[in-house]
């Protein structure tokens, strides 16, 4: 059976010559339809540019797809004619981003931007697009939908813009709503409300969702399955429940003890990962990870791992074989 | 007899007019930010100041370090009122970056108070002195000579800590340090902060917006919400025993990352946004979002009371009945 999406040995590329940054170093991912894939990462892991290229919007220059392939429901993205990809955009996949405020015209109401969607992509006339904009609305929580389709983008809050983008990405009834940071501008409780109608929506209109975030609380509460990024790579991927319970890439390790959980009993101290990321520049020939790694061996050192199966449906980028000091609590 | 505490904050307010018009300025209304707020921190102890945005929690922390006037109230150190701050009270940004003068070296940076404050009187004294600063907070000699465009987030935030060390200050206010950091740098930082702590005995008011970071800090917890204390208990009982609604809604909204725990917990889900801070609801002001609000919240003063265990005050009516009419908001359930 074919997946949803395919992402096969992914490479972007930032400047040239000596100075080339490799963003995204190989990366592969699939989804299925309808499921929601978490990717995890810490700054400059390469995880928005993943996102970026699923939709060909790598800025070009100084950014370029250097190679690989994207296979959305079995038609090659990279290969497409733009104005094909253009049909896609929006269309069949949505895309959300964590400013909403960057993403909307300032000088449209956020009723015609939506309705624009609706013509461009579904061919509804004028009349029957505002109706429909109305509607999707209400379908994302905004009160009193049809006077409020005439406001301006700086007329709503942080979390009700970000309802306005959610009711753009879903117009179409996209089949993959990709959203990058959608919650991290957000206060706490308005994030509550925000991923709350995210999954609801995509319950009801059977999307596939990818959720881009640094947040690990985020992911474990949306994700079916889970690829952590570092350094250009996604160095482990498997079912939530395995990633977060037992986890067998020391990076994933080191990431769940460097959080403080709101829900931790007594006095836990923390255990940080030493050093800082690597920039992400030129090849490599070691695990990215070693320099910081408390296990790596002279091996981690002259071989690039690649991701292996540990278990069933769960893969690690990790020569060793290291578990979490920690057994879930049931 | 026991000493005072370091820090006492009594019905501190801090209102800031909004002008409107160019030519012709008046005063549109009043931005009540800090609105009647009190609380003590004993010396050793890490007070977590925690809320949304809005609700004024920064305002407080610049009020006690004198960079925003008080409208009214008293800010009391070690028991004295008014007058200088000076040194013993020393802040850290959120964002090093912005506060570190780009043209100093880090050694400079440290140097400038020990001297400005005639801490250290020879010059050898100084340097022995940012030495010690640097390795307290874990940088090497090496980086003294260096600017801050060159340290790394977590290092610019060490040295953000080296300088307010180099006060001996008697109270750190930390405004939402580690925020703007990853997730594996954070961690750095938050065990530097309380290795810190121990060794030097500081007294530190951590104000962030994570419940995660301040059940990790802390000792007692203030939950605030537009302008106003709505909860304060010892870390335990607030994050365990929860007995005002906004606070179980906060713990309630904040993911924590296990699957097996968001998929058990049962979410309070708020409605709408937090009221504007220039005309906030009368009475209770959480009541226009509060779950298990009465119509007598929409009247009189929501006045912090007793609620529970020693030290636990709530502005809720209903503290004690939340247990029995709201489901969710605490983890007390579903971990041993």
């Amino acid at each position: 059976m074919t997946a949803l999406l395919e992402v096969e040995d992914l490479r972007v590329h930032f400047g040239s010559g000596d100075a080339i940054v490799r963003a995204v170093d190989g990366v592969s991912l699939r989804i299925e339809a309808g499921e929601t894939l978490g990717i995890v990462g810490e700054s400059g892991s390469g995880k928005s540019v993943t996102a970026l290229s699923l939709l060909r919007l790598v800025p070009t220059p100084p950014g370029r797809i250097a190679g690989g392939r994207i296979a959305f429901a079995g038609t090659d993205l990279l290969s497409l004619p733009i104005e094909r990809m253009r049909a896609i955009r929006g269309r069949e996949i949505a895309m959300i981003f964590q400013d909403p405020m960057t993403s909307l015209n300032p000088v449209l109401t956020v009723g015609r931007q939506i309705s624009e969607v609706l013509e461009l992509h579904l061919g509804l006339d004028s009349a029957a697009a505002r109706r429909r904009t109305i509607e999707l609305f209400e379908m994302v929580g905004i009160p009193a939908a049809a006077t409020r389709v005439g406001d301006y983008p700086h007329h709503f809050s942080g979390g009700m813009r970000q309802r306005v983008m959610i009711a753009m990405a879903i117009a179409c009834r996209p089949k993959l709503l990709v959203a990058d940071e959608p919650t991290t501008a957000l206060d706490v409780t308005i994030q509550a409300q925000i991923l709350d109608l995210i999954r609801s929506l995509q319950h009801e209109l059977g999307m596939a969702l990818i959720v881009i975030t640094h947040d690990l609380g985020v992911v474990a509460g949306m994700a079916d399955r889970v690829a952590v990024m570092y350094a250009g790579r996604v160095v482990e991927e498997g079912p939530s429940d395995r990633i977060f319970g037992a986890p067998r890439m020391p990076y994933t390790i080191g990431l769940l003890q460097s959080v403080p959980r709101a829900d931790a009993r007594g006095q836990r101290r923390l255990t940080p990962i030493a050093g800082a990321p690597p920039e992400p520049y030129g090849e490599t020939r070691s695990c990215r990870f070693a320099p910081r790694c408390t296990h790596a061996e002279a091996a981690c050192r002259g071989t690039v791992p690649v991701l292996r199966e540990v278990a069933a449906g769960h893969r690690a980028a990790c020569l060793r074989d290291i578990e979490a000091p920690w057994v879930r609590p049931s | 007899m026991s000493a005072p505490p370091v820090l006492e904050v009594a019905d501190l307010r801090v209102h800031f007019p909004v002008r409107r018009g160019l030519v012709f300025e008046r005063i549109a209304g009043t931005v009540r930010a800090v609105d009647g707020v009190s609380f003590a921190i004993n010396r050793g102890e890490t007070l977590g100041l925690v809320g949304e945005s809005g609700c004024g929690k920064t305002t407080v922390g610049r009020a006690i370090v004198g960079l925003t006037p008080p409208t009214s109230g008293e800010i009391r150190i070690n028991g004295v009122a008014g007058g200088s701050r000076g040194r013993s009270v020393q802040f850290v940004f959120q964002d090093p970056y912005a506060s570190l003068n780009p043209r100093m070296t880090i050694a400079q940076t440290i140097a400038e108070p020990v001297r400005l404050h005639g801490l250290r009187d020879s010059r050898s004294a100084v340097a022995d002195r940012v030495h010690e600063l640097l390795e307290l907070v874990g940088l090497r000699r090496a980086h003294a000579e260096r600017y801050p465009h060159e340290l790394s987030g977590g290092q610019r935030q060490r040295v953000g800590i080296a300088r307010a060390l180099a006060c001996e200050p008697e109270l750190i206010v930390c405004d939402e340090p580690v925020s703007a950091l990853d997730v594996s740098i954070q961690a750095q930082v938050i065990n530097l902060l309380q290795d810190l702590q121990e060794r030097l005995g500081l007294t530190y008011l951590f104000i962030a917006h994570g419940l995660g970071v301040i059940r990790q800090i802390s000792t007692r917890v203030a939950v605030m919400y537009l302008g106003r204390i709505v909860e304060m208990a010892d870390k335990a009982d607030l994050y365990d025993a929860p007995r005002h609604p906004y606070t179980r809604a906060l713990l309630s909204a904040s993911p924590v990352p296990d699957p097996v725990v968001e998929r058990r917990r049962k979410r309070i889900i708020l409605r709408g946004d937090v009221p504007s801070a220039m005309s906030p609801p009368p009475g209770c002001h959480f009541h226009t979002r509060c779950p298990v609000a009465m119509p007598e919240c929409a009247v009189g003063d929501a006045t912090l009371l007793p609620a529970g265990a020693a030290g636990q005050v709530s502005a809720c009516r209903r503290a004690f009945e939340l247990d029995r009419i709201l489901d969710g908001g605490t983890y007390a359930t579903h971990r041993g």
